[in-house]
């Protein structure tokens, strides 16, 4: 599919805004758009958002024989793929110029920089040595995939974690991840990528050029560099005279910006290892907030809550009492008494209102309830009164507060429950012992 | 033989249809089948067959069922083909049936007949413009199809301008056409759009919610700055105000308009009125 093509009012607007110091997302002409960096469930995955860019990093490694004439030195391989799903104009299965240029400078920034030590990737020399594979996709495009690419490379890279092997004589034991914990590659230092773009012929300079800005745009410098001011690779293109001040004053600026991106890198590393070592939670499902489309929203529909309480009562007032139920109890041995006519005791019962019940010794609660219950049920049956204390809710609220008047808790707790909810328990239980008898 | 076949559907689906009554403003998935309310009554259990729907019945009970985006008729059944919230309008007179739609979130468009989008030309060829729409292929804009265009009198288009026009033809099968007049040859408000100005694109649902007739954001926003603004169907919005600053402001939040609360914006709006 075609790119959209920029119009003339679009591209007007933005120079025009350019010259007023201004962009289209609010920034400053120095400004980078905000960088969030999460990590996957494993080692060495991990992507970066540089405003709406997004890239996805993920880092494999392989035992392989190396190269003939760096015997001792491990192979470092790069890809980075711009996908359809990032920009519809990009083509899958095609090598365009964009994507040959920008493999080319990843490649000169993370390799050539030597900012990974090879040889510590020798397990044999000239038989075996670890390639450590760097694949980064493009998950969508919104201008200056170089920068997030880059971020995403190194950050991969430092996260990623290889099996740990030993060699002893001839012998040479691949760990696994269960047998010995694995290694991290030994990184000497951390280049990122900076952009500039140009406008009116290196008039106008900006930092991090988003989409739109690099379609407008007459030409971009990119600066590699660590944060030790040491650049890694520096390229120009678009063809236009830079002066020598320009390139020192923009060097000077990617220094100030790769320190600030570094530490972030940093400080996203350790709170990751943070986690993972807490047993915490972690992994693209945990860090990656999710957008909520407010278009489709339900509009809360408000409900009249003035009158419930009257509301409940009435329901209460002319809900029929609970059918009687033999309240002659049966003292089976001291301690425990059996209501109702099925054999079952209500020793379940018991454990279900512990677990409700606050903390305390679980002993002296069941001995107190047990007292509770025996006295509860004497009392009906010299009043012969029609509570039941077949619901087991009921007991419950009786062990809870004691010294309450036990008719008025039952009323407090028979509202609750029709309120909140239908109150099955009970009904189940009566069927039980029916079922039982 | 229809009705044979589509219960032979119906039962390879492995489930009976849902009523579109039933289902309303929730959501569904391409692929549902959903019946309407004059279909429903015949689906009883004792009646003695189905009666397959009309859509275009006016006598039935029901009345004219119009099926929106989303819907898709299907012999004599109506097919989900997006998936979203099933909404329905009901009829302003008469006894119709109204309409029902889906509606769903989406950011690629497709060209409908009749809709106003805003183009840009991609290219002058002949008689004709090429013009980017935002759909899988350029729409065609004839030269003569602007207001008071003759063979000898063409519009000023260059490549690059923005158009607002309104599809003509949108078939699947076949290229779209646009126009800038409407049936009387009248130019109503379409045709080039000016050289200042700012284009952005938003999603298709923040469009549509914008040019529902009683959009709070549009008139909260008309309350900030004097604006000039053009809602395309395509998700493209022009919009252009006094200053490169107030348009950017007002750029800037349509698109957030997208992501949040109606409480939230009006935080939003009432701390820009005071700045």
């Amino acid at each position: 599919m075609k790119e959209t093509p920029l119009s003339n009012c679009e591209r007007r607007f933005l120079l025009r805004a350019i010259e007023e110091k201004k962009r289209l997302d609010g920034r400053q002409t120095y400004d980078y758009r905000n960088i969030k960096i999460s990590f996957g469930t494993d080692y060495g995955c991990c992507t970066v958002e540089l405003g709406k860019t997004r890239v996805l990093g993920q880092v494999s490694c392989e035992l392989v024989s190396p190269k003939l004439n760096r015997a001792t030195e491990g192979i470092l391989f790069f890809n980075l793929e711009l996908s359809q799903m990032a920009a519809p104009a990009f083509e899958p299965g095609r090598q365009s110029d964009l994507l040959v240029k920008l493999n080319r400078l990843l490649e000169r920034c993370l390799r050539n920089s030597k900012c990974i030590d090879t040889e510590s990737l020798c397990v044999v020399a000239g038989e075996k040595v670890w390639q450590i594979r760097v694949d980064l996709h493009l998950l969508n495009h919104d201008g200056n995939i170089i920068d997030a690419a880059s971020i995403a490379a190194i950050v991969a890279l430092c996260h990623f974690r290889r099996p740990d092997v030993s060699v002893q004589g001839d012998e040479v034991t691949l760990y696994t991840l269960e047998e010995r914990d694995p290694v991290p590659l030994s990184i000497h230092h951390m280049p990122i990528c900076v952009s500039f773009a140009f406008f009116q012929q290196g008039t106008y300079l900006l930092v991090d050029p988003n989409e739109r800005e690099e379609r407008v745009m007459d030409g971009l410098l990119v600066i590699a560099m660590n944060k030790h001011r040491e650049i890694c690779t520096i390229q120009s293109s678009g063809g236009i005279m830079l002066l020598k001040d320009q390139v020192l004053r923009c060097s000077k600026i990617a220094g100030v910006k790769v320190a600030e991106i570094t530490e972030l890198i940093q400080k996203a590393l350790a709170n990751d290892q943070k986690v993972r070592k807490e047993g915490g939670k972690f992994g693209f499902a945990e860090s990656i907030a999710n957008q909520r489309i407010t278009a489709f929203r339900m509009e809360k529909a408000p409900i009249d809550t003035s009158d419930v309480e009257e509301k409940a009562e009435e329901i209460i007032s002319e809900a029929e009492p609970p059918s009687e139920v033999v309240s002659k109890p049966v003292l089976w041995t001291p301690g425990t008494a059996q209501i109702g006519e099925g054999i079952e005791n209500s020793w379940g019962d018991l454990e279900d209102s512990e677990k409700e019940d606050e903390g305390g010794s679980d002993e002296a609660i069941i001995l107190d309830s047990i007292k509770m219950d025996t006295g509860e049920v004497s009392n009906i049956g010299s009043q012969d009164a029609p509570i039941v204390l077949s619901d087991s809710e009921e007991e419950e609220m009786i062990i809870l507060e004691p010294d309450k008047n036990p008719k008025k808790i039952r009323t407090q707790t028979i509202s609750a429950t029709q309120v909140k909810a239908p109150s099955k328990k009970p009904v189940k239980k009566r069927k039980k012992k029916r079922a039982a008898n | 033989m229809a009705e044979a076949a589509a219960v032979v559907a119906e039962s390879l689906a492995g489930y009976r249809a849902r009523a579109a009554r039933a289902v309303l403003e929730q959501v569904v998935l391409p692929g549902e089948e959903l019946l309407l309310p004059g279909q429903e009554d015949g689906e009883g259990p004792g009646s003695a067959g189905e009666r397959p729907l009309r859509l275009n019945a006016g006598a039935r009970s029901g009345g004219r069922v119009v099926c929106g985006p989303g819907l898709r008729r299907c012999g004599d059944r109506l097919l989900v083909t997006k998936c979203g919230r099933l909404r329905h309008k009901e009829p302003g007179s008469g006894n119709g049936g109204g309409v029902y739609w889906v509606d769903s979130q989406q950011k690629r468009y497709v060209p409908v007949k009749g809709d106003h989008v805003i183009g840009i030309v991609t290219a002058k060829s002949g008689d004709i413009f090429k013009v980017d729409v935002g759909g899988s292929e350029p729409a065609s804009l004839s030269y003569l199809s602007f207001e008071g265009a003759t063979k000898r009198n063409r519009p000023n288009v260059q490549v690059g301008d923005l158009i607002y026009g309104q599809f003509v033809v949108a078939n699947k099968d076949m290229e779209p056409e646009m126009v800038c007049i409407d049936s009387c040859g009248r130019a109503n408000g379409m045709g080039v759009i000016g050289q200042d100005g700012l284009l952005f694109k938003v999603t298709l649902g923040l469009i549509r919610r914008l040019l529902a007739p009683d959009c709070e954001i549009l008139q909260e926003v008309g309350k900030l700055y004097p604006l000039e603004i053009v809602f395309g169907m395509n998700g493209r919005i022009w919009v252009k105000a006094k200053t490169i600053q107030q348009t950017l402001i007002l750029a800037n939040i349509l698109e957030a308009c997208e992501h949040m609360t109606a409480d939230q914006r009006k935080q939003i709006f009432s701390r820009l009125a005071e700045s």
